[in-house]
């Protein structure tokens, strides 16, 4: 019931109520008695269709008709007028029922169904839409038959794309001819039909059609999205890069179970420890990509490596992503230190492709060194020293900026990742920040804002000349306003602030640097050489920017705002993270981690686990619920009892999956005795538990 | 703003099941088995749903069942998968789905997919990405989602999918909030939510909250209380949710209460009916409004319904 006034009924108005309710009531009764009879006399026809009349949602009353329909056809087998006298009154049953109910589903299925049957003139279709549409110019249903008809009579798309032009110019406030037009100028471009080829002609004069819309009204919505839409297919007309490597060019890795290969150790910044024989490979690209197999990338090496496995790097989608992993394993049997170089290539074969089907072209190498030497064999025991996260365990990195060999300012010839960005669309952008930034001078307006705020973003990404700091502060300063001035969206602006200022962190390395840290324990020495992120305290609520620090081994994101860790999953090489005081509001908030097999400290403290009845991350973490996780007691030899199971499902499928040596839960609704002692049964190897040992 | 009328809403959704002569009733007559699943979930919601005899709903959803296992809207009328949902979610509601020929139910809703995917509502071949949905939960619930083509099932959600990140009833088809809780909600079943554009999503679907609070199921639309249900289980589905104000949502909610006679209505001081009631009752426990049951965002259920059949015991082991 929509838009009636609540307001007690007079007398008379209950007494012609009831009068019409007994009409119906008696109709609905002969009707279903007429159905359940499969009487389709004249008469009984009749009454189905006052009935609809009255009550187009009646969808028994369709069903009969169509029955009807069926019954008199079959009668009249090939006589044509008759199929069209029967076919033409149930037009006119549904016309009449749309009149009363313009969005009665059944009225307007009923009309397409008997369109389907052939026989009838499509031509007074458009006409009655026109009608329609003219009444109702956002009614769905209406642009859905539309639509419909469209496709039964063959009416080419730039006719239709004509007609949305035509809607939008008689009112631009209609958000349905502009999904419309939308969905239409994709296929003609898809298609590089006539007059839509090349894109670029097209989509210019797209761009000044919805510039009408938004400088006319701001705060109309109609042409927000369709202005993103063509941004997106602007800065997706190129073809996907690789942004970032692990290991990354020109990089040394050491294989060692102990920390010293020479006399000296070198800082953790410039080499990478691992007591096993393998390290992982990751390429990180700016857009998800599929494609990437053993034929894609070529890695040749001293060392003799088997053929590579690689996977997405996202638990759920196997085809694209813009992460992939591979791992690489060195044979550890030489009783000699013995030195391996390593070169992946990418970009000789066109398979790497995104999702809009554009080719990963551009050559790009890698190359790195690995080091293997496993004849001192005294394997430290890595997990009986508790990792504490104040800040006098952390020191200075003391290393220079020149010889730190990340951030992105660190390209070198071979590992030089830059778009290969159209001149097109760099002017686009650039045209586009410029009206926008005249809208702003005329009227303070949010979509203003926001829209400058990612024409920036975007030029930022695909100029790599520009200077970015000095256009990423004036985005923080964009976000930071919207906040104050639209603060219903208040953490929608937040999150975006949050990617904008860990762009910023990490953009140099100089601003990278200043997180960087030693983690200083005497009794330690794993840790001390472990590459140490501390990103506390910088107010973010969302992560980003993973690419550029895929080496860090240490991350310390306490004292944040962050209700999600999606992107995680990318730094494989993790083995100790801090999320503590933060907004996790649950376990499934952490299905990342699940990702990460080399985990093995974890301070969750002082979150929100346990204290909200509805979890926002329930459908983003694979569980039954979601069909992508059985529970399996039979394969888990685990003391766990069912109860257990049932209260802390969450934690269980999280667990499994990492083998934790420290943990800290303390500060959360959810950290009771009991699901303490559930934690020891699900976790073997725990050592840790909020600062005690497990016996 | 006030409170939540706990009380009137009860009684409310109890007269409605009683009244039955007055026009909108009869209107609404073939709709009786989706009528029962908004105010029994309404109910439990509450924490009232002990005030209904058990026994007397389920023999009366079970005389709606026909031959061919689907379920009508009300007795005497033609099956269809929309009824078949809410009756299988009324006996969920109960821990009663042991009544069911679960095979029947089943071969059911299987016949209905198409070639393509899709599914039919029915057997006069209307499709929907609703009915998508609706299939996939209904045989969720079941333990029967092997039972279909997931795979085709999804790529047809997907394709429905638009340039604003949203979903309509068929491919090409305009996002409406209601389609994309059905669309995001398929997904959410079959572990596919990295189809969805979230960040590009999640702003459209904040950008419907307007200015009273209220959220509208389309841009430069009017708010109604029902999209508290559809925009915010999908918020809350895609992990977005604190992308709009939770507080000023609650004022628009409770600000449409008939305090007198308990009930909700779309926009403050409109007639309320049962179905917005339950859409406010379910909002406000997504909202985390106290002493209410929560609700599961993709099911549609209490989450101790959902979390019994999915997660319970006699499936663990």
């Amino acid at each position: 019931m929509h838009g009636r006034p609540r307001k007690p009924q007079k007398p008379e108005e209950a007494e012609a109520s009831a009068v019409e309710a007994a009409k119906l009531q008696n109709l609905q009764s002969q009707l279903l008695a007429n159905h359940h009879q499969k009487n389709y006399a004249k008469e009984a026809l009749e009454v189905s269709a006052n009935l609809l009349e009255m009550n187009p949602d009646l969808y028994t009353a369709w069903n009969y008709r169509k029955l009807a329909v069926e019954h008199y056809l079959k009668e009249s087998s090939s006589d044509i007028v008759s199929i069209e006298a029967i076919l033409n009154e149930e037009l006119r049953v549904a016309e009449s029922a749309l009149r009363q109910n313009v969005k009665s589903y059944g009225a307007w299925y009923h009309r397409k169904y008997i369109l389907s049957k052939g026989h009838s003139s499509t031509d007074h279709e458009l006409r009655l839409l026109g009608k329609f549409q003219k009444l109702d110019a956002r009614n769905f249903h209406a642009w859905n038959y539309r639509r419909f008809v469209a496709g039964l009579m063959n009416i080419p798309e730039d006719k239709e794309l004509k007609y949305t032009t035509d809607m939008i110019d008689t009112n631009f406030s209609n958000y349905s001819a502009w999904h419309n037009r939308s969905a239409l100028l994709a296929k003609l471009l898809n298609q590089k039909a006539e007059g839509y080829f090349p894109m670029e002609k097209v989509l210019n004069e797209e761009y000044e059609l919805v510039h009408q819309a938004i400088f006319t009204d701001p705060d109309d919505q109609s042409g927000w999205f369709y202005h993103l839409w063509l941004l997106d297919q602007t800065v997706k007309a190129n073809p996907p890069y690789l942004v970032s490597s692990w290991p990354p060019h020109s990089f040394n890795v050491a294989l060692s179970r102990t920390r010293c290969l020479d006399n000296h150790t070198p800082s953790p910044f410039c080499s990478f420890y691992s007591d096993s024989g393998t390290i992982p490979l990751i390429l990180y690209f700016d857009q998800p990509v599929q494609g990437v197999d053993s034929s894609s990338v070529i890695v040749k090496s001293t060392a003799n490596l088997r053929d590579l496995i690689w996977k997405p790097l996202s638990k759920c989608n196997r085809d694209t992503s813009k992460a992939w992993i591979s791992h690489l394993t060195f044979p550890q049997e030489e009783l000699n230190s013995e030195f391996y170089s390593v070169e992946v290539s990418i970009g000789h074969s066109q398979k790497i492709a995104s999702a809009t089907g554009f080719h990963h072209v551009k050559p790009t190498q890698i190359s790195f060194k690995v080091a293997v030497n496993f004849k001192e064999t005294p394997s430290e025991d890595f997990g009986n020293e508790r990792i504490r996260w104040k800040d006098e365990n952390f020191t200075s990195c003391g290393i220079s900026p020149h010889n730190f060999p990340f951030g992105s300012d660190n390209s070198t010839s071979e590992g030089d990742y830059a778009p290969s960005t159209s001149e097109w669309c760099v002017e686009t952008i650039n045209n586009e920040i410029a009206l926008f930034r005249e809208l702003l001078s005329e009227t303070d307006c949010k979509i203003g804002k926001l829209t400058l705020a990612r024409l920036l973003m975007a030029h930022a990404a695909t100029s790599p000349h520009a200077n970015e700091m000095i256009q990423l502060e004036e985005v923080l300063d964009l976000y930071q306003d919207l906040m104050k001035f639209d603060p219903s969206h208040f953490h929608f602006y937040k999150d975006e602030h949050s990617l904008v200022l860990l762009q910023k962190v990490t953009s140099t390395r100089e601003s990278l640097l200043r997180h960087c840290y030693s983690y200083k324990e005497q009794t330690s020495p794993y840790i001390d050489s472990t590459a140490c992120l501390r990103l506390n305290n910088l107010s973010i609520s969302r992560i980003g920017c993973v690419e550029k620090i895929l080496w860090v081994q240490l991350l310390d994101l306490s004292h944040n705002e962050l209700g999600s860790i999606d992107g995680l999953e990318s730094m494989q090489l993790l083995s100790c993270l801090s999320l503590s005081n933060n907004k996790i509001g649950s376990f499934t908030a952490l299905e990342p981690l699940r990702l990460l097999k080399s985990l093995k400290v974890l301070d969750i403290s002082y979150n929100e686990i346990g204290s909200h009845s509805i979890d926002t991350t329930r459908y983003l973490f694979s569980s039954p619920l979601s069909h992508s996780e059985e529970i399996d007691l039979s394969s888990d030899e685990m003391a766990t009892n069912c109860t257990d199971l049932a209260s802390y499902w969450e934690a269980y499928f999280l667990f499994k999956d990492i083998s934790l040596m420290q943990l800290d839960i303390e500060g959360n609704t959810i950290s009771s005795e009991s699901f303490k002692a559930f934690l020891v049964k699900i976790l073997p190897k725990l050592h840790w538990l909020d600062g005690k040992q497990v016996q | 703003m006030g409170e939540l009328a706990t009380e009137k809403h009860v009684q409310y959704i109890l007269s409605v099941e009683k009244k039955k002569d007055d026009f909108q009733s009869v209107v609404m007559e073939h709709l009786r088995m989706n009528g029962a699943y908004w105010g029994l979930t309404a109910l439990d919601i509450l924490g009232k749903l002990d005030t209904v005899d058990a026994d007397e709903v389920v023999s009366w959803v079970m005389s709606c069942q026909h031959e061919s296992g689907g379920f009508s809207g009300n007795v005497g009328h033609d099956p269809h998968i929309l009824y078949t949902l809410s009756a299988v979610q009324v006996l969920a509601l109960f821990d009663k789905l042991d009544v069911l020929d679960v095979d029947k139910v089943t071969n059911y809703v299987v016949g209905l997919q198409n070639e393509d995917g899709s599914f039919s509502g029915d057997i006069w071949g209307e499709v929907d990405s609703r009915f998508s949905y609706i299939a996939i939960l209904c045989l969720s619930l079941l333990h029967q989602l092997d039972k279909i083509n997931v795979e085709k099932a999804v790529n047809f959600v997907v394709s429905c999918k638009n340039m604003d990140g949203g979903f309509g009833c068929t491919p090409g088809g305009e996002s409406h909030s209601g389609q994309i809780f059905c669309c995001v909600g398929a997904l959410a079943l079959t572990g596919s939510l990295h189809h969805v554009d979230k960040d590009l999503l999640g702003w459209w679907l904040c950008e419907r909250q307007v200015k009273s609070g209220g959220l509208n199921g389309r841009p430069e639309k009017l708010p109604d209380v029902c999209y508290s249900w559809w925009v915010l289980s999908s918020l809350i589905m895609i992990d977005r949710v604190h992308w709009i104000s939770k507080e000023k949502l609650i004022k628009f909610i409770l600000d449409c209460q008939d305090t007198e006679n308990g009930g909700i209505s779309d926009r403050p001081d409109d007639a309320v009916d049962v179905y917005h009631t339950y859409f406010g009752i379910a909002g406000l426990s997504l909202l985390e409004y106290p002493s209410l049951k929560p609700i599961d965002p993709a099911y549609a259920l209490p989450v101790d319904v959902v979390n019994r059949i999915r997660l319970g015991k006699r499936h663990a082991i």
